[in-house]
């Protein structure tokens, strides 16, 4: 029985042999004195998940965000299909990341004054979506993610778990290629935790949504197809299963 | 694992012929290994000769998978017993590991690949494990929870034990 | 931080309670340095002769008095140690530092004197003033505005502002102080989030909510001392420099600048007890709990019942005064003060109420930006409500000033009806240009540089034949023909010819004698009489250049005796190059060498009242300050607002979300509260106003485009803090924001 579910249909995205999607190459970013990226590199083929993972203040938090284009890197390549991420405009790296790129955090991602359907809305309204629409799509997502009964109330009325659920219907409203996931569970019990890494992992793998996954939490990483780990600003690759 | 307190279980609710408990057992607990016909035998026989079990009736057509068993109050009593007493902590994993890392430092290998390997070893098998979670009922769930915690724990050795490998190399090589 | 921002506002408060004693002090100055009008007319050991001999230079007025003692005793005007002997003058500092500037070169030919010293403290309004004493030895009490005193100070008192006026300044105040007062409020509430650390740290070791909001309030009020103090301190700095500044004329001493004792009393003890009282009211909906503090996410819904009470005492305390404050002659200024207040502070109590009633039913639909702001609005409008409250308070005041500005505006503005084409200045010699010698002095005057031209003509009274009435006194005007075209509309003129215009049933016949006023030294009637020319012809009356008609009998100079050309007193209407700046100061010393106490006049098209111009300026920049405070304290609410906000900023940012996107929800944030407090504030303002109008016994009416100035300045104030606080906004949407630790 065990063997029948490998032998199955491809249950991990992202063939070995396929391009890379999103790549870095020797990455360098520096806080002032301390190197938070010293010559790392990643890359992540188009539906994959890749977790990216290591000790606090090792630096994944920050090559996440520069592999997302929130932060430049000082030195190094970063390559999102054809385009090269670090000599992109500050509003053309907005705009991939509105259209492209989903994210998702450990807490208080959502907007405290819009309610959760809407807050669903506000990634497809970002991408230019007429209100009616933005809402019909993200009952659905709500629907999917099984949290259509928190829609109409605020983030501040609902549990954590509710609200990285919310968080995640937020982040594949869009149909982004890759999701940022950093720490999603790391606020949350282990019985929310899994059911949040259940909902992304095969939402995302249904939509063919590569996801790159910071945590420090193996549990979690296990999630994942691959594992990258950064240690010291550097990154060793895990062997793929 | 006890296989002999697994069956007597099994038996607590009603009587049942010996394939019928194999197929229960594997269809419950042994989906990683299933149990020999042979060793369901040699147990059986071993319970009825303790007086834990008894043979309730026997099938015409002979050989013993013909055999119902059925469990007596003795093997109520033993069920019960085992269930009360807790496991006992197993530190094989470690100290094999600990063998491992302290050899690999004693001849100049790297300790730490030892350890990534066994890190990339672990993380593979938890995968696997979730998978199957994913798929699998609420038992499968509970079970392979069970395995996830105990890696994840042998993980977090792993990865303690790494970032303390100048401070072990010192201490091995004095 | 929160005792810089105090300070700065009890130093503001601090400036206007100095502003009873300022004035006061500056009154006694000018009193005491004041003189009757006509004490004595023999001269004594104790006697002085004393004459005006104003000026203005370039806008700046010299006050320019000419003494000549007659005895040993004679009195000293305050501030002077010695007179002067004569061709010399003492002078004050500023015109001291006028003369030795390079400006002095148009001023030094009327002021032909030696300087020999300084007027003191003691003798002047204030720092900046431009005076000087001049020595004579020829001064006699018809050399022009001459008099003769024994002794200097006035007893009656300086010429009070009168009952309109002090409501206006009243309300001034109340305008004006309110936005400090928000301001101060505003600053106590300054470093909130830190102070939340340590309350939320005290109870982590085991302080109980009560002991917490102690600490909180004991904190408030170590701070509040401590900006009382910075406000000291800046008052001492500030009224060093209250020298060097002069408003409209207006200066001071800095010694002038001392608290009145009561408001100083009231500052020292309202601001530490408000502070405490902000803060227990600020912590009113808060738990503090060891892990932080929790600000209770049940929202209660405004109640509306208590809002309208605040404004209604307010109207309650103004109903007496309805009657009109001119009728009931005083009134008690700060039962106006209270009222406007309570009206004006009640719309910053019901704006929170109508906001929130309004933004309820505001649809989400329209832009992303706007989206996010009204549903930021819905959840907590509080915050931006408090940050406009103030601006829309300030509005609702000002738009009241305004309003009642425009009222009185008719009392103490008039319209002169000079026509400034036809002449520029009007020069009304005093003594030393008699009518026998007008057309000479006229003719040097119209030649000197910057003039244009320059028409003479002498008045005098004369009195009919028979009845010995008042009302048979009549103007006989004396000029040659060009000079009377200006005044009175004639044909053919040629020297020797008289006219008679208007004066209806009492014009004088022509062939009838009258006698010719002789000035005091003769008494009325006693001058030499004049039989009118049989040929004198009736002529029609025009406007002359000052905006009056004249009546009378008018003649050509040598129609009549210059015995009594000797008795009239002659005025210039002079022409001025107006392309050329300096050409009114020519014409100044040109006048000053004909006669020094000349008068000069200048024409102008509206004359306004003293008061009413010193208030109307004052106000203009109290507004302006109101202003720049207000905005402040928008800057600082905005700034707080966003700091609180930062991870989620940095989080809409990092989704994609469009910079502009955020900057305009921030401006839809502020503008939405502060639309909807305009249009509360216009409709309460122009109450107000017309609510003090009625005070003023005074039609209403509303002045829309200043209405509309005011608003227009508010928006831009809105919009300047926004564009202020775009900067900081931009540095909190750093991906720095995402940090968790």
């Amino acid at each position: 029985m065990s063997h029948a579910l490998f032998s199955e249909a491809p249950m991990t995205g992202g063939r070995p042999d396929a391009p890379p999607l999103l790549y870095g190459v020797d990455l360098h970013k520096a806080f002032g004195p301390s190197r938070a990226l010293d010559g790392a590199s990643l890359h992540i083929r188009a539906g994959e998940v890749v977790a990216l993972m290591g000790p606090s203040g090792s630096g994944k938090s920050t090559l996440m965000h520069c592999m997302a284009g929130i932060v430049r890197p000082d030195s190094g390549r970063i390559v999102y299909r054809n385009d090269d991420l670090t000599t992109m405009s500050d509003a053309d790296r907005s705009a991939l990341r509105r259209t492209e790129f989903g994210f998702i955090f450990q807490f208080g991602q959502l907007v405290p004054e819009l309610s959760c359907l809407e807050n669903v809305a506000l990634a497809l309204r970002l991408g230019g979506a007429r209100q009616r629409a933005a809402e019909a799509k993200a009952a659905e997502w709500l629907e999917t993610l099984e949290v259509a009964d928190v829609a109409a109330k605020r983030p501040g009325e609902i549990s954590g778990g509710q609200g990285q659920r919310v968080a995640v219907a937020r982040a594949l409203a869009a149909d982004p290629s890759v999701i940022f996931a950093d720490e999603p569970t790391g606020a949350l019990d282990s019985l929310n935790g899994e059911k949040v890494m259940d909902l992304l992992t095969a939402s995302a793998r249904r939509m063919g949504t590569a996801v790159l996954l910071v945590t420090h939490d193996a549990r979690v990483a296990a999630y994942s197809d691959r594992e990258v780990v950064v240690r010291d600003g550097r990154t060793r690759e895990g062997e793929p299963s | 694992m006890s296989v002999a307190q697994t069956l007597l279980g099994l038996l607590e609710s009603g009587p049942r012929y010996g394939y019928d408990l194999k197929r229960a057992y594997d269809e419950r607990f042994g989906r990683d290994r299933p149990l020999h016909y042979g060793q369901v035998y040699s147990t059986l026989a071993r319970l009825l000769k303790n007086g834990l079990v008894e043979v309730e009736s026997v099938e015409p057509g002979g050989g013993p998978e013909r055999k119902c068993y059925t469990i007596t109050d003795a093997g109520v009593t033993d069920v019960e017993h085992w269930l009360a007493q807790p496991e006992k902590p197993e530190p094989y994993l470690q100290s094999t590991l600990y063998t491992k890392v302290v050899l690999a430092l004693l001849t100049g290998r790297a300790a730490a690949e030892v350890l990534d390997a066994q890190r990339t070893e672990h993380l593979r098998l938890m995968r696997e494990l979730t998978r199957r979670k994913q798929q699998g009922d609420l038992a499968d769930k509970l079970i392979c929870d069970h395995a996830l915690f105990h890696l994840e724990a042998d993980l977090r050795w792993l990865e303690l034990t790494a970032a303390r490998l100048g401070e072990l190399a010192k201490e091995v090589r004095r | 931080m929160t005792a810089v921002g105090v300070g700065l506002g009890v130093m503001m408060l601090l400036v206007a309670a100095s502003m009873p004693t300022m004035l006061h002090a500056r009154g006694e100055r000018t009193a005491a340095r004041d003189y009757g009008s006509a004490e004595m007319s023999r001269p004594s050991d104790r006697s002085l002769l004393i004459g005006v001999q104003d000026t203005d230079f370039y806008g700046k007025s010299i006050r320019g008095r000419v003494l000549r003692p007659e005895g040993p005793r004679a009195p000293l005007p305050p501030g002077v140690a010695a007179f002067p002997n004569p061709g010399e003058m003492v002078v004050s500092p500023a015109l001291a530092d006028l003369l030795s500037s390079r400006e002095d070169a148009l001023l030094r030919p009327r002021l032909g004197y030696r300087v020999v010293g300084r007027i003191g403290h003691a003798g002047l309004g204030g720092a900046q003033e431009y005076a000087y004493y001049a020595g004579s030895d020829r001064l006699t009490l018809r050399s022009g505005l001459v008099v003769r005193v024994t002794s200097f100070g006035s007893r009656s008192p300086g010429q009070s502002l009168g009952p309109v006026l002090v409501l206006l300044v009243v309300i001034a105040f109340v305008v004006l102080l309110l936005p400090v007062a928000v301001f101060i409020g505003t600053a106590m509430r300054f470093g909130g989030e830190s102070s939340d650390h340590r309350l939320a740290a005290l109870r982590l070791m085991g302080a109980d909510q009560r002991m917490a909001r102690r600490f909180a309030a004991a904190e408030a009020l170590l701070a509040s001392v401590f900006g009382l103090l910075v406000g000291a301190l800046m008052f001492l700095v500030v009224r060093v420099f209250v020298e060097q500044v002069t408003v409209f004329g207006v200066g001071f001493f800095t010694s002038d600048v001392r608290p009145a004792l009561q408001p100083a009393v009231l500052i020292a003890l309202a601001v530490p007890v408000s502070s405490v009282l902000v803060t227990l009211f600020s912590l009113r909906k808060v738990m503090i709990e060891p892990l932080g503090v929790v600000r209770s996410a049940t929202r209660t819904r405004r109640r509306l019942w208590w809002r309208p009470i605040v404004p209604f005492i307010g109207l309650a305390l103004l109903y007496p005064l309805l009657r009109g404050v001119q009728r009931l002659g005083s009134f008690n200024e700060y039962q106006v003060a209270v009222g406007v207040a309570l009206l004006l502070i009640g719309i910053a109590t019901l704006l929170p109420w109508i906001v929130e009633a309004v933004v309820g039913r505001l649809g989400s639909g329209g832009g992303l930006s706007w989206h996010l702001a009204v549903r930021r609005l819905q959840l907590d409008g509080g915050t931006s409500v408090r940050a406009v409250s103030g601006i829309v308070v300030a509005v609702a005041g000002a738009i009241a000033l305004q309003t009642m500005f425009t009222g009185v505006r008719g009392d103490y503005v008039q319209e002169t009806g000079q026509n400034t084409s036809r002449a520029q200045a009007q020069v009304t010699f005093r003594g030393a240009v008699d009518g026998t010698r007008a057309a000479g002095a006229a003719a040097r005057l119209g030649s000197a540089p910057g003039v244009r031209g320059a028409l003479a003509k002498a008045t005098t009274s004369v009195l009919l034949p028979g009845a010995k009435k008042d009302d048979s006194w009549v103007t006989l005007t004396v000029a040659d023909c060009p000079a009377l075209r200006e005044v009175i509309r004639i044909g053919r003129c040629a020297d020797g010819d008289v006219f008679i215009a208007g004066l209806g049933r009492r014009a004088p016949r022509p062939g009838e004698t009258v006698r010719v006023d002789a000035d005091e030294d003769t008494g009325g009637g006693r001058g030499p009489s004049w039989r009118i020319p049989k040929s004198a012809r009736p002529a029609g009356q025009r406007t002359n250049p000052l905006g009056q008609t004249e009546e009378g009998v008018f003649a050509t100079p040598s129609a009549v005796d210059p015995r009594i050309l000797r008795t009239a007193h002659v005025t210039m209407l002079v022409r001025v190059n107006t392309a050329d700046g300096d050409a009114v100061e020519r014409m100044r010393n040109a006048v000053a060498a004909l006669d020094p106490m000349a008068d000069v006049m200048m024409l102008t098209g509206t004359q306004e009242d003293n008061g009413f111009g010193a208030v109307r300026r004052g106000l203009f920049i109290g507004a302006i300050a109101a202003l720049l405070v207000i905005g402040a304290v928008l800057l600082v609410t905005v700034l707080e607002q966003m700091k609180q906000r930062r991870r989620l900023l940095a989080m809409l940012v990092a989704f994609g979300t469009r910079r502009s996107v955020l900057n305009r929800s921030v401006l839809w944030q502020t503008t939405v509260p502060m639309v909807l407090g305009l249009l509360l504030a216009v409709p309460a303002g122009t109450g107000i106003g017309a609510l003090l109008l009625k005070m003023s016994e005074k039609p209403v009416s509303i002045n829309w485009a200043a209405v509309t100035g005011i608003c227009g300045a508010a928006a831009g104030v809105v919009l300047l803090v926004t564009a202020f606080s775009l900067p900081t906004v931009r540095r909190l949407m750093d991906p720095e924001g995402l940090r968790t630790e």
